[in-house]
């Protein structure tokens, strides 16, 4: 579904990603941890097409397109899902409006009919109860007051409205209670643990993991994954940290 | 409403402070304009929609009077794609309460300003203006805005939050509220801000499906929305601006 090959990308004109590569393939869930500046959220950003971040070699290729030739949109409605680490807020755009305007715009391009209002809301109350989160929430302007917790909760009722292919999730366990963690896990499972999905979980701790279990494991440092194992590398990890793992 | 022209006004020139970012050339094409007055008896109450989205200069003048506990609301959408100038000038009697919402929208090379002078004459008289401006190509938007508080005029309350948007760096946005306060007991804010599309939250909404127009639409339908909040014509208002914002993206 995914293969990376030799990225390197510049942020500001400095290198962070060296020559990464790494093949996701469909009904695999992908865990990439490394210490802080070792380049995962750089990895998300890039993937997503955020401007700013310039990829200098290597190609990407997502269900058999140059992923790294669309635009932001254009990758969305391929089926890539970004999950924000720190989501954005939008003063006077209502959720609801924002994803159907979302949704419908991916489907458009897919040559789909757009949801109506009823559909859209069913839709949005069904992802929005898996989530636990009151459909109330979703009236208020996008990310406009939410705790951390509530964010990332929103993030995942977005990926469960949009039903993306592969969901790129950076850090979404950061600022989650245990109970949201869990919330959070559960939605992950429920939403893209399919035969026909990927996910690629970008974290520093094992204890999303807890709830997500990985397929494969990777350590990402200096801009380029060093070592790769199954789920039992990220409890390593997590008893020996990363310079004794990854020297 | 009575009309009157002020034929005997010779053109103005960009000396006189009201006029200073003013599209002279243009406005020599229309002037004289007339002034039009508008006078609200004590405890009544009045509205009007001044929409410009036509394609020939628009320069209008009103004078709005209210009496003692009188109520009017201005709206304006000042987005045509000529020059468009539109001025309010509004004297408050005691306790009067005067709203003022508007847009301005352009993309061209027009400039579109709204002059107001808002007089708090007598105590306790309220008065709110809420401004946002949207301007990309080489278009400018102006505000130019006094609120002048009498003396004796104690308990005034008045208000003007001015903001605008820059699509492009070649674009110009002017904007200067004034207070001049010669009372004691009064109570009067002014906000001031130009910028440009939060850049994050352009590319979270295009990571979401939502493409470039699309995304910058629905953040600046969100950025002037304010300005209509509470018209009676609503609704009319905000489409007549999205259709705008639309062949502005």
């Amino acid at each position: 579904m995914l293969k990376i090959e030799n990225l390197s990308a510049t942020v500001a004109d400095k290198p962070i990603l060296k020559g990464l590569s790494l093949t996701i393939n469909a009904g695999e869930i992908h865990a990439i941890m490394g210490p802080n500046g070792a380049g995962k959220s750089t990895l998300g950003y890039t993937l997503g097409g955020r401007p700013g971040y310039d990829v200098t070699g290597g190609s990407v290729e997502f269900d058999g397109q140059d992923l790294l030739a669309l635009e932001p949109h254009e990758r969305a409605a391929a089926g890539l899902f970004l999950g924000f680490q720190y989501p954005v807020e939008i003063p006077g755009v209502s959720f609801v409006q924002f994803l159907r305007e979302a949704a419908n715009a991916q489907r458009k391009v897919r040559g789909e009919a757009p949801l109506s209002g009823g559909e859209f809301l069913k839709l949005a109350k069904e992802q929005a109860a898996l989530l636990r989160m009151d459909m109330d929430m979703l009236k208020r302007p996008v990310n406009v007051g939410f705790s951390g917790g509530e964010k990332k909760r929103a993030e995942m009722v977005q990926m469960g409205i949009l039903n993306p292919k592969l969901a790129i999730l950076d850090e979404t366990d950061s600022g989650l209670d245990i109970d949201a963690l869990r919330i959070c896990g559960e939605g992950i499972n429920s939403i893209m643990r399919k035969p026909d999905k990927a996910v690629l979980l970008i974290t520093h701790y094992q204890r999303l993991l807890d709830y997500v279990q990985p397929d494969f494991v990777h350590v990402l440092a200096g801009g380029r994954i060093v070592k790769t194992g199954g789920p039992e590398l990220a409890l390593q990890l997590e008893e020996q940290g990363y310079e004794a793992v990854a020297a | 409403m009575t009309a009157q022209l002020l034929s005997t006004r010779p053109l103005p020139t960009r000396r006189e402070e009201d006029f200073r970012y003013a599209d002279l050339t243009a406005l020599a094409g229309v002037w004289p304009v007339a002034v039009e007055t508008i006078a609200v008896a004590a405890g009544e109450s009045g509205a009007l929609s001044v929409v410009n989205v036509g394609d020939t200069p628009v320069v209008r003048e009103l004078v709005i009077t209210l009496a003692a506990g009188a109520k009017f609301a201005l709206h304006v959408l000042n987005a045509g794609s000529a020059y468009g100038r539109i001025a309010v000038r509004a004297e408050l009697g005691e306790g009067a309460e005067f709203t003022l919402g508007a847009a301005q929208l352009g993309g061209g090379g027009q400039v579109l300003e709204l002059i107001t002078n808002v007089s708090h004459a007598a105590p306790d008289a309220v008065s709110r203006q809420v401004v946002r401006s949207v301007v990309g190509g080489q278009a400018t938007a102006n505000y130019l805005g006094k609120v002048h508080v009498a003396p004796g005029a104690n308990g005034t309350d008045g208000s003007q939050s001015v903001r605008a948007m820059l699509l492009d760096r070649t674009a110009t946005a002017n904007a200067r509220p004034e207070l001049e306060i010669h009372a004691d007991d009064v109570k009067c804010a002014h906000g001031c801000a130009v910028g440009e599309l939060d850049r994050n939250g352009l590319f979270y909404l295009q990571s979401r499906g939502l493409t470039p127009p699309e995304a910058k639409r629905l953040m600046l339908q969100a950025f002037i929305a304010e300005a209509f909040t509470g018209a009676a014509d609503e609704a009319a208002l905000q489409d007549a601006a999205l259709k705008v914002l639309g062949d502005l993206l």
